[in-house]
Order: C-alpha cells, then structure tokens, then sequence
C-alpha cells in the first residue's frame, strides 16, 4: 500500500525523481511552481504557457534553418520535443493536483484528497489512483468527478457544486453581506436625519462649519 | 475514589440549584431578609467552585492512580503514559472536558462573587445567571456523561491510553486556553443579560467587564492559535487551518467576540450601538455552546471525532432555551437600550466600526452557513453534501481582506467625523509603503493576474503593509509630539505615548500581530512539496534545500514504539540542520501516529523565513526504506509570532493608564487665574 504511493511519487514527481536506487534525486521546484499555478486554473495555464513555448521553439527552428545552422538546428529540435513532452506531463500533473484537491478523502478524516497523510490510509491511497488512471485515459474533469460521485456519493466533492440547490450555498454569504450592506446604509441615514436633542436655557448646539472649525481649533489646541 | 467523585458532583449541583433559586427570589426583594437570601445564594456559588474543584481533583488523582475502575480512567489513560498526558486526562474525553467546563465556571463564578461589592445588585443578577448555566453543566455530567461512572466487569489491568493525536505537549495548553475562552465569555453575557432584564442604567456593566471580555478574548485567540499550531505540528499534512466543523466552531465566537471588542467602544464613548452589542455578546455566547455541542455531539463529521457523543440534545435545547431568554427581554427591553447620540459622517471611527461589525459577522455567518450547510442539503435534498476548504476559501477571503483593509483605515478616523485633509495626511505615508510592497512583489516575479491564488497572496501583502505602516506612522506621530514637548529620545517618547492609552495602543499593537498572521497566511500559494522513497545517502532537491537521508532507525519504550529518519538539511552546500521525522506506534491504544519536524529558516533568511516540514509518512514494506514526504511552507512562522504581539498587545491594552504626560514649561509660568462660583 504503502508501496502504491512510493509508486505514485514516481509519476507525480515527474523528471525521473524519486526512482528508488541510491543516491538518486528528487527535484521538484519547477513542477511545483507551474503546478501550482495550474491548480486553480484547472491545467489551462500549464497548457497555455507549454504550447506558446513549443511555438516559440517551432519559431525559432524555421529561423535556424532559414540561417542554414544545422547544429543549432538539432538543438532546437530536441528543445521542441521536450518541451512537447512535459507540456503534457506537466498538464496531467496540474490536473491531478486540482482534481486531487477538489475531493475529500473517504475514509472519515475529513481532509482534502491530496491532504489525507494517515498512514495505511486506504481510501486516499485507492482513490489518487484511480484519479491518476482517470486522467491517463484522458477523461476531462467533468466526467471525472461525476466517476467519483457515482462511486462515493456526493460527499466526494469538496465544495457544493454550482447546480440546483448546492447554488443556495454560495449565494447565501453575499446576500447576506448585501442585505447587511444595505441595513448599515439605513442605519447611517437614519441616525444622520435623526433631529439634535433639545437643550434647556435655547442653547444652540453648533452644527455644520461651525462644528468642524471648533473641533479642528480643538485637535490643534490638544494635539499630543 | 469514584464514590467521592460523584458525591462531589452532586453537591455542586446542589448548591447551583441553590445559588440560582436563592439568589432568583432575593432579587424580587428588597428588605434585608431578601439580602440575606441573596447572601447565602452568593456563598453557596462560592462553595459550588469547592465542590467542582473537589471533583475535578478526584478525577486527577484518579489517572495518576491508574484507577481503571473508572471507565473514563479506563479509556483514557494507561500505566506508561507520562505524568504531563495524565494530569490533561482531565480535558482529553468528552466527560472529563465537560467536567473541566464546569471547573471554569465556577472558577470564574468563584472570582465574580468575591467582587460583588463593586455593585451588589448587578452582581447578584450575573450570580444568578452563571448559576443557571452551571446547573445545565451539572446536569449533564450528573445524569448525561458522568466521569466517575464505574467500568462494567472486573477492574482491567491497564486502560486503553489517551488518543496518539492527543499525545502533544500543546494538548496541555490548547484546551484549556480555549475553553478559557468560550467559558469566560458566559461573564460579559451574565452581565450582559443582567444588565437588560433590570434596566440598569448607563454602561457601567461595560466598564466592568471590559477586562473580563479581552482575558477572555485573549484566551480564546490563544486557544485557536494553538489549535492550529497542534494541527500544523501533529496532523502531518502541512497546512495548520483546514476549515473543519470544530475549527470553524472556535472560529465563529472569535469573531462575534471581536465585533464587540470593538461596537462596545461605540457605547461606551458615545452612547450608541446598544442593542447591537446587546445581541453581539448573546451570539458569542451562544456560538460558544454551539462550539461545545459540534465537538461533544458528532452531528458533523470532523477530525475532533474522538469526542463524539449523544449530549446533542441536551446542548440544543439549552441554547434553544438561552436563545428565547436572550430575545426576550432584548424585546421587552429595547426601550432601555435606545441610542444617545446620531452619527455624523460615513467618514468616522464610528462607520468604520459598524463596517468592521459587518465583515466580520459576514465571515461569521459564511462559516457557520458552510458548516451546517451539508444538514440543510440532507433536509432539502435528500443527501449531505461536503462544504470544505474550498467553498470557504473562495467565500470567506475576498472578505477578509476587505476586513484587512478597515483595520488599517479604521485607526485613522477620528470620532465623529474625518476631514479630507486629515485622512490624506495620515494615509500618504502607509499608503506608498503599502504599493511599494506590491511592486516588490511583481519585482520578486509574483503575478497576480496569472491566477487567483497569487492575486490574493498580493493584495493581502499590501493590505497587510497598509495595516503595518498605518500603526507604525500613528506610533511615530504621537511619539514624535511628546518627544518635542518633553525632550525624550522617540523610542521613550512612544513607550510614554503608549502608557497614557494603553487601550488604544495596544489595541494598535494587536492589529500589527493580525498584520503579522496575515503575511504567515499569504506564503500559502507557494508551498513546494515532494515524497520521496529514500535509502541511505539518497537526496531530495527542494526549494533552495537539499536533504539528505542520513540514516534510519528505530526504538521503543513503554508508552510507543518509534521508527525515524535522520535528514540533514543542506543549503548552499552548508549543512544548517538535522531533523528526525518520525512514526509513533502507541501500545496501549494500538495506533499509529505520524510526528513532523519542523524547521523554521530565521537564521537563513529572516524576513522571509520558510518552514522545513519533514513529515515521516511510513515504510515500504518490501525494501523497509523509510518514505519522506518534504514541505517548504514559507511564511508561516509569522503567523505564531503574529500570534505573541497579538497576546501583547492584549496585554498592553489591559493596563490601566498612567497619568498624562508632563510638559516642560518652556515661557514662564503665569498666576493661575482665580475661579469663583459661578464659572
């Protein structure tokens, strides 16, 4: 069990890390980062920049040959490759990532997905390769939540989804921001309409410029 | 041992009983045999405290004697377990915390009716209504979930050991510092609710639980914090807030209780937001029940499953009851509570109050709305559905920063009304800091508009630099005028300006520790993780750091058997630490607990400072390597020390002022002018 998930921070850590023998290397800051960032962008970002960078390279061959360099030429052609290969590695990986944190883990530890870390956790360890086999046959993230929901139960979702009464559980909060808003709104108007308290003996209460002038002469005087 | 326990108990229920039906018919009287009553009522609270602190004692010695005739003994304690976990067998169960509720109750009811000469009549009216909310406790732990109940069958030779989760030193610390908190707030409510039902006059009941509600506020702030903090630093997934029913639930009084930290500022200076505050101080009331129900009765799932029981009921009812009392007389009553004085401009201390009010009952009620959503979804539609961290991520931040925004803008309005001039003078300074944060930011290759994520990280960067040099600027100007009239250095100048408004400043102070936790928040979106199988000498590359498996081993004594792994954390060639992730095995209990290890980078780079976070996830059978799984969280040691000026500055703010400061006269000093009656 344990073993599945050694296997699966082999294809997650992609660049060849995490391979078992010793004195090999895990590195993982580049695919994290762009990882990340296609996180909440679903893979579109991660695909975005991966295909401007294979045009780009594709650019500056047609450029190359044009110039007659053959050994840049090879070069830029092993560039475009790679790049082509871990536009799509990198794109899985997103998608797993956000796919992986837009479920719960099952087994009743009420975490994310990606974030159960019990140890001999079946269910998170069952449920990520499923995900990763999903996302290998190439299904997109509709189907494939809607997979995990025929299996699980709704529960599987992380959050409410945008359909049906599930929308009343996003909508609640700004209506309820709007209508306090609007009730704050009211008070102030009506506390600043509402008429000065009378005073006995027809003292006058300074009211307007009058007022401000006092109080500017009073902030100056006592100023600390 | 147990029979004493009991006995105690019901004792204290007793006396309770007493205290509240003595002390109810006293306040109908007004002759001195009403004062006697009133008197015995008050005694008989102040030995309810010896009694539950009798109970509570038994309970102790209890887990120190291994006396596994009791059953809550018997399922949370065993032989081998340290003396530390032994003595917080007193919180760790649902009857022993529901027992230590009580004990802080009467604690805080013990130190109320030692003081009551401060206004006999109010007193007596808040004596009278812990009273009540101390008979409910009594109930339940008499006849709901009693702690001294004996364990069926014979007495087992061993009990089946505290829960590994709870196996922590800040288990010591963190329930108690957060049942300080929700407990505390049931004074300010008694007052409260005193206060309303006979009408009393003015905002006395304010000043008098002012430093009751901040302890209280404090205790509570500390009790989340570290409730995260033992998240972060036990539950192994690297994050410490994962928006879990039972987090939420010590989340949402913060809130409440911060909202009126601040309105009550509006009643007390001018006589307005009466029944607001009235009904701010009910709902952190009620929302601290409403904590202890969703941790005690299971209805939502939640990592804090260890203490799930069937006292729902009885905690529903309370707070139903509680809740009809409370809107009553806030009904009845309203009269009493009209407000004095209008607002005059939007442009005021005041309309940032209400706006800050505002946002945060709006997080408040989007965390509650999410926690019981899934209840509603299973009503309406038929089945549960999850509301977890995302929803409350995508709600509740665009909020919260908002809040940021009024924390840093609030300070700088003045009672009443702002002038144009003033704000532009007070902000100009904070303001160009603030946006010199954010270009650094897109500068350091941060780019907001590539994904939400990073938009917020941003904008709650500036908002956090905004609140920073906001507080900084208001320490300087005062600091900078006391310092010309009284020929201090400015550093004294600020430490002077500070003791003359404790209050005010250090409430400054606390809004710099929010700053603070913020900033620890805001690394989020650039964590860096990797797992990784790893045999001897094997490395992993993250971030700026390259570790480096050492070794592995195991070893075992009589409470847990360990195995761990010994990295050495390399930066830039350097070695800086060694870390020694680990895997517990617990005997008694027969469960596994992983312990991370943490390294937090100050002495690499101090400003952005980064965790290490080893977590030891388990072993691969086949080859028995150990696997590592690596975080690099930057940022998040400033949220713990956010969370110390934040416990400072409560500090600072609850010290009395000290006298103005005096001004060396610089022209001579004139025969004060001689006043006669009628001036």
């Amino acid at each position: 069990m344990k073993f599945s998930k050694s296997k699966f921070g082999e294809w997650h850590n992609s660049e060849g890390r995490n391979s078992a023998g010793p004195n090999s290397e895990g590195h993982a800051e580049g695919s994290n980062s762009e990882g990340h960032a296609a996180l909440v962008l679903k893979g579109r970002v991660l695909k975005g920049r991966g295909f401007s960078r294979a045009v780009r390279s594709a650019q500056s061959i047609a450029a190359l040959a044009a110039e007659g360099r053959p050994r840049r030429l090879l070069h830029a052609l092993i560039l475009t490759a790679a790049v082509f290969l871990f536009m799509g590695a990198g794109d899985s990986d997103a998608r797993f990532k956000d796919l992986g944190h837009r479920m719960m883990c099952t087994c009743g530890c009420g975490q994310v997905l990606l974030e159960c870390n019990h140890v001999g956790c079946k269910s998170s360890d069952k449920m990520r390769d499923q995900l990763l086999a999903s996302i290998d046959k190439g299904n997109n993230d509709d189907l494939i939540l809607q997979g995990f929901v025929q299996e699980y139960g709704p529960t599987v979702i992380a959050a409410p989804t945008a359909t049906g009464f599930n929308r009343v559980a996003w909508i609640m909060p700004f209506v309820a921001l709007g209508l306090g808003i609007t009730f704050v709104i009211y008070v102030v108007r009506s506390w600043k309409n509402r008429p000065e308290p009378a005073l006995a003996d027809g003292i006058m209460i300074p009211q307007g410029r009058e007022l401000d002038d006092l109080r500017r002469r009073a902030r100056r005087e006592t100023d600390l | 041992m147990s029979q004493i326990g009991s006995f105690a108990l019901l004792l204290a229920l007793g006396l309770s009983v007493y205290c509240f039906s003595a002390g109810f018919l006293s306040l109908f009287g007004k002759d001195a045999a009403s004062a006697r009553l009133g008197e015995t009522a008050r005694r008989a609270g102040i030995a309810t405290f010896a009694a539950v602190l009798l109970a509570g004692i038994v309970l102790v010695v209890a887990a120190f004697n291994d006396d596994f005739s009791i059953a809550y003994i018997f399922h949370h304690s065993n032989r081998d377990l340290p003396a530390a976990y032994k003595f917080a067998v007193l919180w760790s169960g649902q009857e022993g915390s529901l027992l230590f509720w009580s004990l802080l109750l009467a604690g805080y009811g013990f130190v109320l009716r030692l003081r009551y000469k401060t206004d006999q009549r109010l007193f007596a009216y808040a004596s009278v209504i812990i009273a009540s909310v101390q008979i409910f406790f009594l109930l339940i732990l008499n006849f709901a979930a009693h702690p001294f109940a004996i364990e069926q069958g014979s007495i087992p030779a061993d009990g089946t050991g505290l829960n590994p989760l709870l196996q922590y030193p800040e288990m010591v610390i963190h329930p108690p510092m957060l049942y300080l908190g929700y407990v505390g707030f049931t004074v300010p409510f008694a007052f409260a609710l005193g206060a309303l039902i006979m009408k009393y006059p003015g905002e006395k009941w304010i000043q008098i639980t002012r430093r009751w509600t901040m302890v209280t506020w404090c205790f509570l702030t500390v009790g989340v914090f570290l409730g995260a903090h033992w998240a972060y630093a036990v539950l192994g997934w690297g994050g410490y807030w994962g928006w879990d029913p039972v987090e939420n639930a010590s989340l949402m009084p913060w809130l409440t209780g911060t909202a009126f930290l601040h309105s009550v500022m509006m009643q007390e200076k001018r006589g307005m937001l009466k029944v607001w505050n009235m009904a701010l101080i009910f709902a952190t009331f009620l929302l601290s029940m409403l904590g202890t129900f969703l941790t005690r009765s299971g209805v939502i799932s939640s990592v804090h499953a260890f203490a799930q029981s069937s006292i729902g009921t009885w905690f529903l009812v309370f707070i139903g009851l509680t809740l009809a009392v409370c809107s009553f007389f806030l009904v009845a009553n309203r009269d009493h509570l009209k407000s004095e004085h209008k607002l005059e401009s939007l442009a005021s201390r005041e309309s940032s109050f209400l706006f800050n009010n505002l946002l945060l009952l709006t997080v408040c009620f989007t965390i509650l709305w999410g926690t019981f959503f899934p209840i509603l979804s299973e009503f309406v539609q038929g089945h549960k559905v999850t509301v977890g961290p995302p929803f409350f991520n995508r709600v509740a931040v665009p909020v919260a920063l908002l809040l940021l925004l009024l924390t840093a803008v609030g300070p700088l309005l003045a009672w009443r009304k702002t002038s144009i001039e003033s704000i532009k003078r007070n902000f100009l300074f904070p303001a160009i800091g603030a946006l010199a944060v954010g270009g650094m930011m897109i500068l350091f290759g941060v780019r907001p508009w590539e994904d939400p994520s990073y938009f917020y990280a941003t904008m709650a960067a500036i908002l956090s630099a905004l609140v920073i040099f906001t507080v900084i600027s208001e320490f300087l100007r005062g600091g900078r005028v006391i310092a010309g009239k009284s020929n201090q250095n400015l550093f004294s100048a600020m430490i002077q300006l500070c003791r003359r408004n404790t209050r005010r400043y250090g409430g400054y102070i606390v809004h710099f520790g929010v700053a603070l936790v913020v900033i620890g928040i805001l690394g989020t979106p650039f964590n860096k993780e990797v797992e990784k199988e790893m045999a001897f000498g094997d490395k992993i590359n993250i971030g700026p750091y390259t570790l480096v498996c050492q070794s592995y081993t195991q070893d075992d004594n009589p409470n847990y058997g360990n195995e761990w792994a010994i990295i050495n954390v390399f930066r830039g060639g350097k070695l800086i630490t060694t870390m020694y992730p680990e895997r517990r095995f617990y005997k008694a209990s027969g469960q596994p607990q992983t312990l991370p290890r943490i390294y937090p980078s100050f002495r690499e780079d101090f400003f952005l400072v980064s965790d290490v976070y080893l977590v030891y996830e388990g072993k691969n059978e086949t080859t028995g390597r150990p696997i590592i799984k690596a975080h690099i969280n930057p940022l998040v040691p400033w949220i713990w020390i956010g969370l110390i000026i934040m416990v400072f500055g409560t500090i600072v703010a609850l010290v009395p002022n000290t006298v103005p400061v005096r001004v060396q006269a610089t022209s001579p000093v004139r025969a004060p002018a001689q006043v006669g009656a009628g001036d």
